[in-house]
């Protein structure tokens, strides 16, 4: 693999013209200056309890997210093309999923194989005629996007269920406020904060049709041990709404309650942060504690909003991946904006093939894998792990996608050493409701490993600020 | 507010208060346990502040004998002692963590900032020297729990729900070190007097903190009737029953005017306040002071479980 394209300096002809503020200042710092900075900024996070849980890890039942000081930045119109894509895929992708529970006729018109669909396990049948508020399916999505060079972006995953890490977000933009207001005063940087005011008014959006009210909106969490528990408060704290936990709340006279200090007190709209499988007891997986029984059956009634809707997972199945671009010229008429990776899917047998014959140039997924686990990096794979993988796609071709190892860009990080070019991802949150709301930037995980592709932060990934200049 | 916020924000403020009055009570013991003392007798002292601390059985449980170390561990460190600073300071910070969207960013974060900072303090490395230290800072960590909150919390049943658990707490405490300590109150000891019951009294003052302030409002030396009126009956003592009692109505009333209702609670600690408003500390005496302390644990124990009845804790 060639040298990565860098954010900063390109292809090496010079510092690219949205970091030139940004270079020069960090040409005047001193290593350990910035170092102590980093020190500083993680005490900032620990204080402020901004940690995730590692799932299976005992000794750091929380964790911080290694946070970075050098941030990614994008130029004005490098974010509107990337805007105009994310809108298009976010309006395609509901479009995907309403036809997939109503007429299916992207199925009958032969641009999707029907077995795909309907035997497939992110597909909820219990949706079927379901009719939620304005169509919407997934009204949250956060959109994982890679860069590998000046003019290409592509869209890795669509993730419609219940996306994580917009707290970090707003956080890494508070922590590098607070602490280098300077870089603030010589860059004109789109602000982050009106996220969770963007977030309340989508919500408000979607709930029941006929309230004749205010809705009343509650953040529905697993609890504390959670790994993204952080997130949950904190978003259900920014908007003043309730967090609670299922046995908070309870179905009673055809609503749903939640259990005050006065007693029962109608929700209209559940943004929940808990799986479909747990959503309700008597619906779905019966040994869920964390749901509500009877929560689905009130939803198909139209008496509450779940926010995302079950069976979203549909569209972000990395099975559906490679039919996105059909999905997108299928429902808006027009050719994607945003490409997506070419996928092989090992369901077919030319694609296993060809995926078992360059294993050690491919990355592999589980099609229902996430958060970087269950995934093979070939190039950096030992021949252990290959061979193990051989086995698997032997035995399970249906559960694996191959795709081309990207060269994803790579930004100045601070590491141990001084500053170093690490790979990175971009995560943008959109929010879909009465109207498509995007907070400028998103997400930047940095894989701080040197070489390394995989930039989840359960797999050791961190963050950086990302922000977006304005003309 | 969720039934569950409530009861958490309860609990919060009674384990920040626990936390605050054990390192009272290990202070007054350590004290004591330095006096130049014949025979055996600090153990004793030791033995009265585990059974303040309300700890006894517990650490009989694990302990066979009473030593310096293994109470200080005991009532410090161990994990197994639910009312242990570290049990204490642990589950204040669940709680906290749990109803973040209640507090202000200024309360958690004292709370947080206890939690952490009391997780670098290594038992083995709390000596003689370190100890008061040690007790200080927990004793600031909760004056700045308590400054956090009345500087930074609306007063609505966020700030309510906090009062009531504080005050029930340290209703709880102030009651327990009287019940255990009553016999050197009693006046039949007094008339015998002596070095060892002054440094008794001065004990039982020194664990609410009381020690200068009684001489500011009696203006004389200890009298064990004394000291009992001034922590049972005092309207401006903040540790005393009467004050606790205090909030504790002012707080029920304050829910009652916001909420629109009155209940159970509310009938038990207007009770409770008319029992304190009428007694004076000769009558008590009278009918026995171990009796009335006994009762007054009772009925505080019933208005918790009544409290959290009203108001949905367990819903």
């Amino acid at each position: 693999m060639c040298a990565a394209f860098d954010e900063m300096n390109g292809t090496g002809d010079g510092v690219r013209m949205p970091y030139q503020a940004v270079a020069e200042w960090l040409g005047t710092q001193k290593l350990d200056d910035l170092k102590q900075k980093l020190v500083e900024a993680e005490a900032l996070f620990r204080r402020t309890g901004i940690t995730f849980a590692v799932y299976g890890s005992q000794e750091a039942a929380e964790r911080l997210i290694p946070f970075d000081i050098i941030p990614r930045i994008l130029s004005a119109a490098e974010w509107r093309r990337l805007r105009s894509g994310i809108e298009q895929r976010v309006r395609a992708l509901n479009a995907f999923m309403y036809d997939i529970y109503h007429c299916q006729e992207i199925i009958k018109a032969g641009r999707i194989p029907e077995e795909l669909v309907i035997s497939n396990s992110a597909f909820v049948p219990e949706m079927i005629g379901a009719e939620p508020p304005l169509g919407i399916y997934s009204h949250i999505i956060g959109i994982d996007i890679v860069r590998t060079s000046e003019s290409d972006f592509f869209v890795l995953e669509d993730n419609t269920r219940t996306p994580s890490g917009v707290s970090y977000m707003i956080e890494n933009r508070e922590t590098m406020m607070h602490m280098f207001p300077d870089l603030f005063a010589r860059n004109r940087v789109a602000p982050v904060e009106i996220y969770p005011d963007y977030l309340l008014k989508t919500l408000e959006s979607v709930a029941p049709r006929g309230l004749d009210r205010e809705p009343t909106i509650a953040v529905l969490t697993p609890g504390l041990y959670n790994s993204a528990y952080f997130e949950h408060s904190f978003l259900a704290d920014q908007m003043g709404v309730e967090l609670v936990e299922g046995h908070d709340l309870v179905v009673l006279d055809g609503a749903l309650q939640m259990k005050t200090t006065q007693g029962p007190r109608q929700v209209d709209v559940l943004y929940r942060r808990i799986d479909d499988d747990f959503l309700d007891p008597l619906t779905f997986r019966p040994d869920s504690v964390l749901g509500v029984p009877g929560l689905f059956d009130l939803y198909r009634a139209g008496r509450v909003t779940i926010v995302n809707a079950p069976g979203g997972g549909i569209a972000d199945d990395k099975a559906i991946y490679s039919y996105i671009p059909e999905i997108i010229r299928f429902y808006t008429g027009s050719a994607p904006i945003l490409q997506n990776v070419p996928t092989y899917n090992c369901r077919k047998a030319d694609d296993l093939a060809y995926v078992l014959e360059h294993l050690e140039e491919l990355v592999v997924k589980e099609v229902h894998g996430s958060g970087g686990y269950g995934m093979l990096v070939g190039p950096t794979a030992s021949k252990e792990e290959i061979e193990a993988f051989r086995n698997k796609l032997n035995s399970e071709p249906d559960n694996y996608i191959g795709q081309p190892t990207l060269a994803l860009s790579t930004c100045p990080t601070l590491v141990e050493t001084g500053v170093a070019p690490r790979h990175l991802d971009l995560r943008p949150f959109v929010l879909f409701g009465d109207q498509v709301r995007l907070t400028p930037g998103g997400l930047t995980r940095v894989a701080l490993k040197p070489g390394s592709l995989v930039v989840n932060s359960s797999q050791g990934g961190g963050t950086k600020d990302t922000w977006v200049l304005q003309d | 507010m969720l039934g569950r916020t409530a009861n958490d924000l309860f609990w919060l403020a009674r384990y920040v208060e626990r936390a605050e009055n054990m390192a009272r009570l290990i202070e007054v013991g350590y004290r004591i346990a330095l006096l130049p003392r014949d025979g055996e007798g600090y153990h004793e002292e030791w033995r009265s502040t585990l059974a303040s601390a309300g700890c006894a059985q517990g650490y009989f449980d694990k302990h066979e004998a009473l030593t310096t170390r293994d109470v200080i561990n005991y009532l410090l460190f161990d994990c197994d002692n639910t009312s242990s600073v570290k049990s204490c300071l642990s589950a204040a910070r669940r709680n906290g963590r749990a109803q973040r969207t209640s507090l202000t960013r200024d309360m958690w974060e004292s709370l947080n900032g206890a939690w952490l900072e009391f997780g670098n303090i290594k038992p083995a490395e709390v000596t003689a020297d370190e100890l008061p230290r040690i007790l200080d800072w927990i004793r600031s960590r909760s004056a700045l729990y308590r400054g956090t909150l009345l500087n930074t919390i609306l007063r609505n049943d966020t700030f309510y729900f906090n009062q009531l658990g504080t005050f029930v707490e340290r209703a709880d405490n102030t009651a327990r070190i009287l019940d255990v300590k009553y016999y050197v109150l009693l006046p039949e000891i007094a008339m015998v007097g002596g070095g060892i019951d002054n440094v008794q009294w001065a004990a039982i003052l020194r664990s609410v903190s009381a020690h200068r302030s009684y001489r500011w409002v009696y203006k004389q030396s200890y009298k064990p009737w004394r000291i009992a009126e001034y922590l049972i009956l005092n309207h401006a003592m903040p540790r005393s029953l009467r004050y606790c009692y205090d909030e504790i109505e002012s707080a029920l009333d304050q829910l009652a005017e916001l909420y629109g209702e009155r209940f159970a609670c509310h009938e038990t600690a207007d009770a409770a306040i008319n029992i304190l408003e009428e007694a004076d500390i000769d009558r008590i005496f009278q009918s026995g002071l171990h009796e009335f302390i006994e009762e007054f644990i009772a009925r505080n124990n019933r208005l918790g479980s009544e409290i959290a009845e009203a108001y949905h804790f367990n819903a």
